[in-house]
């Protein structure tokens, strides 16, 4: 390119051709694509080394006269300025024992140090209260007799304690919460028959007397397990010399985070991932599993998406096919598009004065009169939910449905029309089954939109603990009336509602993935579905 | 290729002083014409003259259109099709259809030749095999497709997708079938083969065919109409359209000095 050349038409630099606007945009583009995939890392990262089981240091400080031995693991490194102005490093060390010291954390200034070791003998030991506990063993309690630490059988019998454990609490969840269950409920609506006028005072106290017998019975089973639980123990001593039993009953799991081999913690790893994904909140949700969670995000919105695709394929078929163009029609898709655009919270307020009060009420007379004024459908739950987003992305479903349809040949609908199909059978024959994968791209956008949503289910049936799941044993299985828990709630209320906002961090972040892996894998789902579908009539003529 | 059918009846499709107007704007302008049972009637003229309008009348394809208005009628056997006690459906079963650019279904080439059966609600298996080989023989695709018939109707290549959309057209034996310029997005191979087909359909079905192409008129056409600017300028057997044309416009049509 020479610059001298002075034609009209020469291109004497990068401006004049537009050059620039290209590095603009892909640098744009650049920018946008490093930060989503910043975001996903770290979530990524911290999500999954929340479950790495970390290996615990054994600090000795001397702050002013005192001595103290703390052990547990680094979290944080942090700087900071006292009042003098003098600057400390310090570390934030996790020593667990929350029922001792209060805190499960612990603020370390680096100056104070004397010395730090690995002692192999350290524990972390999981039980159901108080979050994690770090100590040395010194002997476990079986009916059989004292095991002190170190003896050859000490490994067996912690294993064997473990698993009793494990199998006693199972089989009294099965008691208190599924049998005795089972008996309060019948005698709930043995009580409401009293009242309504009883039919046959007899059979009714004779039914009771027996109810009330098995109860007993249950409840005695419950007792005979928690006494041979209490026959075992594990006694364990803190870095600071005290000394504390833990109940097989309340020991999760006891881990040698210092001595285990690279593969025995990824096994560790593993095995803690699973139990987030299985099991029940537990300590005002800052420790077990989000099961519960996942549950109720993915139930949600595959009761959307049901609610959501017949309604919205409905509504684009008639504005697309059968409304008569004009302004009005001009109107109602303003009026759609515009939907999408208010903020969910306002779905949140009319699904909860509409569905829930309205509808739900109106329910509530009629069919469960008799349970008024405890309300049964008048009350947040999953079915309000799901409806609240099911209209919240209705726009999404309407839009992409209608794009569908008209994108399909006018020639091919002619074609039907003239082999005798009548509109309608031209429709559901030819314009719909073509329409499949842009009305299914336009669900995995509402889908991707409903899951992520937490702001309206707040008002209208998310709770921070539901102690039942919307589908379970206990007849009619599916209760669409329930509360239930959301992923996306969840990382909302450990993060700014948790009592240790602290020791929920390593579980908000693991939730948060656990949300994005959720959303990722319905879509996924759906996405499958749709190019299964695509590839059924794809064009192969070579 | 004069020869007529013997039950023929000349006047089948009646045309009767016929106007239409799409809106503001009038496309036909009384047209009067008796369309000859069981020949094949060509529609030529220069491009925007009516023939597609014409022809899309005949199945009151352009009913679907807003704002269009006719007047004068169109009789077939007889009967009005604007009479309040015709169906257009069961008319369009009376009348099949073909259409410029192939336009097959994304089904199978078995679900897309029975698709009008499938809505006229019939669904007896053997009816339905018998009804495919007869109609894709009929259209002369049978061999090629017979160890395909579940695959996919877009695997087909131009010619063979025109061709199921022929045998589509006829698979419930209607009376007349429509071809607006069928072989328009083809190659002179594959409108080789259709016109020899027209030939052979000629004896069970009444064919009106649009074409931009005079040796395809001359070839497979036992009458000739010449439109011009929305009026039937001229009509009558091929051969004599074509050898002795009576008007000036139909002469300089066909020898090529408009189009
Ligand atoms: N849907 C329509 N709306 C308005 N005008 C139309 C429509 N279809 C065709 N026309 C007009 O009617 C006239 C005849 O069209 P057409 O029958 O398609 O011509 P041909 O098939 O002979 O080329 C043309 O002037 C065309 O512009
Ligand atoms: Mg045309």
């Amino acid at each position: 390119m020479k610059l001298s050349n002075s034609t009209s038409f020469a291109t004497t630099g990068r401006s004049r051709n537009g050059e620039p606007w290209v590095w603009l945009t892909a640098a744009g583009l650049t920018f946008g694509v490093a930060m989503a995939l910043g975001l996903f890392l770290l979530i990524l990262i911290k999500g999954a080394s929340s479950f790495w089981p970390r290996r615990i240091d054994l600090f000795e400080i001397s702050a002013g006269p005192a001595a103290e031995k703390v052990a547990g693991y680094v979290t944080q490194e942090t700087q900071r300025r006292d009042t003098a102005g003098t600057l400390h490093k310090e570390i934030q060390v996790f020593r667990g024992n929350k029922e001792l010291n209060g805190e499960a954390f612990k603020f370390i200034d680096r100056s104070s140090i004397q010395s730090s070791s690995r002692p192999e003998a350290l524990l972390l030991v999981e039980r159901l209260e108080y979050g994690p506990a770090i100590v040395s063993a010194v002997a476990l309690q079986t009916p059989a007799g004292k095991i002190p630490a170190g003896s050859s059988e000490f490994e067996q019998s912690l294993e064997t304690i473990l698993d009793q454990g494990r199998v006693a609490r199972k089989k009294l969840l099965a008691i208190e919460r599924g049998k005795i269950g089972a008996i309060s409920r019948e005698l709930a609506s043995l009580a409401r028959l009293e009242k309504s006028g009883n039919p046959d005072p007899p059979a009714l106290a004779k039914r009771r007397g027996e109810l009330q017998a098995s109860f007993e019975i249950l409840q005695q089973e419950a007792a005979a397990i928690r006494k041979t639980l209490a026959e075992s123990s594990f006694t364990g001593i803190t870095a600071d010399g005290k000394e504390i039993t833990y109940p097989a009953g309340t020991l999760l799991d006891v881990f040698p985070s210092n001595r285990a081999g690279f593969f025995e913690r990824v096994g560790e790893m593993l095995l803690r991932m699973t139990r987030f994904l299985r099991e029940d909140p537990r300590e005002a949700n800052t420790e077990g599993g989000v099961f519960p969670a996942i549950f109720g995000t993915v139930t949600m919105t595959l009761v959307m998406s049901l609610f959501v695709t017949p309604f919205g394929v409905i509504a684009a078929i008639y504005l697309r096919e059968y409304a008569k163009q004009g302004a009005f029609v001009r109107m109602v898709r303003i009026c759609v598009n515009n939907l999408a655009g208010v903020p969910s919270i306002v779905f949140g307020v009319f699904g909860l004065a509409f569905f829930v009060y309205f509808v739900g009420g109106g329910v509530d007379r009629w069919f469960f009169a008799d349970q008024l004024p405890t309300p049964t459908y008048g009350t947040p739950g999953i079915l309000w939910a799901s409806l609240t987003l099911a209209l919240l992305t209705l726009p999404v479903v309407i839009v992409a449905t209608e794009e569908a349809i008209s994108a399909v040949p006018r020639g091919v609908r002619e074609a039907a029309l003239a082999c005798g199909a009548s509109k309608w059978q031209t429709i559901q024959r030819i314009v719909l089954p073509a329409s499949v994968p842009g009305i299914l791209t336009g669900i995995i956008l509402a889908m991707a939109r409903g899951a992520g949503e937490v702001a309206p289910l707040m008002l209208v049936g998310v709770v921070k603990l539901a102690p039942t799941l919307p589908i379970d044993g206990i007849a009619p299985f599916i209760h669409p009336e329930r509360k239930f828990m959301h992923l996306g709630f969840h990382i909302y209320d450990l993060g700014f509602q948790s009592p240790d906002a602290e020791a929920a961090k390593p579980i908000v972040y693991a939730t948060a993935l656990l949300l994005i892996v959720v959303v990722v894998g319905l879509n996924l789902t759906a996405i499958l579905i749709r190019n299964r579908l695509k590839k059924r009539f794809a064009v192969s003529s070579f | 290729m004069m020869t007529s059918h013997p039950l023929s009846r000349p006047d089948f499709i009646q045309v009767d002083h016929f106007s239409f107007h799409y809106g503001e704007k009038q496309a036909i302008f009384d047209i009067d014409m008796n369309i000859p049972e069981h020949q094949v009637t060509a529609l030529i003229g220069p491009s925007g003259c009516g023939k597609s309008t014409l022809l899309r009348n005949l199945n009151r394809m352009n009913d679907l259109i807003d704002g269009v208005r006719h007047e004068g009628d169109i009789r077939i056997g007889g009967i009005s099709l604007y009479d309040p006690s015709v169906e257009v459906i069961s008319l369009r079963k009376r009348v099949g259809m073909v259409f410029q650019k192939y336009n097959p279904f994304a089904k199978s080439i078995y679900e897309n030749v029975i698709f009008s059966l499938r809505v006229a609600g019939r669904s007896k298996k053997s009816e339905l095999d018998a009804t495919v080989e007869w109609a894709l023989k009929s259209a002369a695709l049978w061999d090629e497709v017979k160890d395909r018939l579940h695959d996919s109707a877009f695997g087909l290549s131009g010619g063979q997708q025109q061709r199921l959309c022929i045998a589509r057209a006829i698979a419930n034996q209607p009376e007349i079938l429509l071809m607006d310029e069928p072989c328009a997005a083809l190659d002179p191979l594959a409108t080789l083969k259709i016109e020899e087909l027209i030939l052979e359909l000629k004896h069970q079905f009444t064919i009106v065919i649009v074409t931009h192409n005079m040796e395809q008129a001359t070839r497979c056409s036992d009458r000739t109409a010449f439109l011009y600017m929305g009026k039937l300028v001229e009509f009558g057997h091929t051969m004599q359209i074509f050898e002795n044309p009576k008007h000036a416009e139909t002469e300089g049509y066909i020898s090529g000095r408009f189009s």
